[in-house]
């Protein structure tokens, strides 16, 4: 497996975990209504949307790169 | 004789020799990891219902920073995505952008590990201060007018420690009431307030213990397994740094063999920055 195909899946773990704390902030932040939470949950969400788009820029950049 | 596929890719298995290399060594830390991740689940599920400190031998909530946590987080995403385009930067021929790239990552890790000693010294002056009457207080502490710091064993304090130097007292500042995820409730933790300096007196003392891992299994396993994964990102950020300056040499004599060891070390890198993204939120999330 190359550094490519490694950073693919590095990225799409990083999408995982960006999206299960967009999920936790918001359940915390229906739990104490603190808006530090709320923050958090969007700044998570949008962080999700980022990573993706990078993800697909990179498989366009490096097309030229085997995944082995 | 020469080693062959030293930079040339084997033609039946289409990997070089140090690729296998480092998936050998990668295969091994997996296990290593793995065991360490093991043992924390099964502490974690095997521990009685309820919070410490208020139960001894529950499990901890909320202790950990997690702003601070998501900050690091951050930063390691940062230092793959820029490790991967130092290595892009060499397959396009362009040597100073692999060097600007590599510092970065280098920059990224140093402030992991600076971000991550400021973690640890809060740890090392946070005590838990059980009192005869049955309460417990959670907070820094100050001795003889000075915070411990986590660099200077001699400053971990116990209630012998405290009688046999003769210390009377010692000043608490109590924790401000947080949320159940560490978060400071609003209203009840801001200004002159947020952490009341409280004298207690060593005689009313049963048991104190600073955040570190002979207080807590939950400190002891949490301890070792980001002090192991810090290990990792020095050791990482070492190996990259030499590759940007004085390793960056064979660019000249042999390109190829050079674009394989970025690329091996950016293996590396990333198997470092994919057990943070696991630890993350095992450790401080859940």
């Amino acid at each position: 497996m190359s550094l490519k195909a490694l950073h693919i899946v590095f990225v799409g773990a990083s999408v995982v975990l960006m999206a299960f704390l967009c999920g936790w902030a918001y359940l915390a932040y229906r739990e104490t209504q603190a808006t530090d939470y709320l923050v958090w949950s969007l700044c998570s969400a949008a962080s999700v949307v980022g990573l993706i788009a990078y993800g697909r820029f990179v498989l366009r950049k490096l097309r030229h790169i085997s995944f082995l | 004789m020469e080693i062959p596929y030293t930079y040339k890719a084997r033609p039946d298995t289409g990997l070089y020799n140090a690729k296998v290399g480092i998936w050998l060594f990668l295969a091994s830390e997996i296990m290593l990891f793995g065991a360490l991740f093991s043992a924390y689940i099964l502490l974690r599920v095997t521990a009685p219902a309820g919070f410490w400190p208020d139960l001894a031998l529950a499990w901890p909530r909320g202790l950990l920073n997690i702003p601070i946590g998501t900050f690091n987080t951050a930063v390691l995403i940062t230092s793959s995505v820029t490790v991967v385009l130092a290595w892009a930067s060499l397959k396009m021929n362009n040597f100073a952008r692999f060097r600007v790239y590599m510092v970065m990552t280098v920059v990224c890790a140093l402030a992991f590990l600076g971000i991550k000693s400021f973690e640890y010294n809060d740890k090392f002056s946070h005590y838990v201060v059980r009192l005869k009457d049955g309460k417990s207080l959670t907070g820094h502490i100050e001795v003889d007018g000075r915070h411990p710091r986590f660099w200077n064993f001699d400053d971990q304090w116990s209630v012998a420690k405290l009688t046999e130097k003769k210390i009377e007292k010692i000043k608490v500042e109590v924790d401000p009431p947080r949320d159940i995820n560490g978060h400071v409730k609003k209203h009840e933790g801001h200004g002159s307030d947020a952490h009341p300096a409280q004298e207690v007196a060593v005689s009313d003392i049963e048991s104190m213990g600073s955040y570190t891992p002979a207080t807590h299994p939950f400190f002891a396993v949490y301890f070792l397994i980001t002090a192991l994964h810090g290990l990792h990102v020095l050791v990482g950020a070492l190996v990259l740094a030499y590759f940007a300056f004085p390793g960056a040499k064979m660019w000249k004599s042999n390109p190829e063999q050079f674009i394989n060891r970025i690329e091996v070390g950016g293996l590396f890198w990333h198997f470092v920055d994919l057990v943070w993204i696991f630890l993350f939120p095992v450790v401080y999330l859940l």
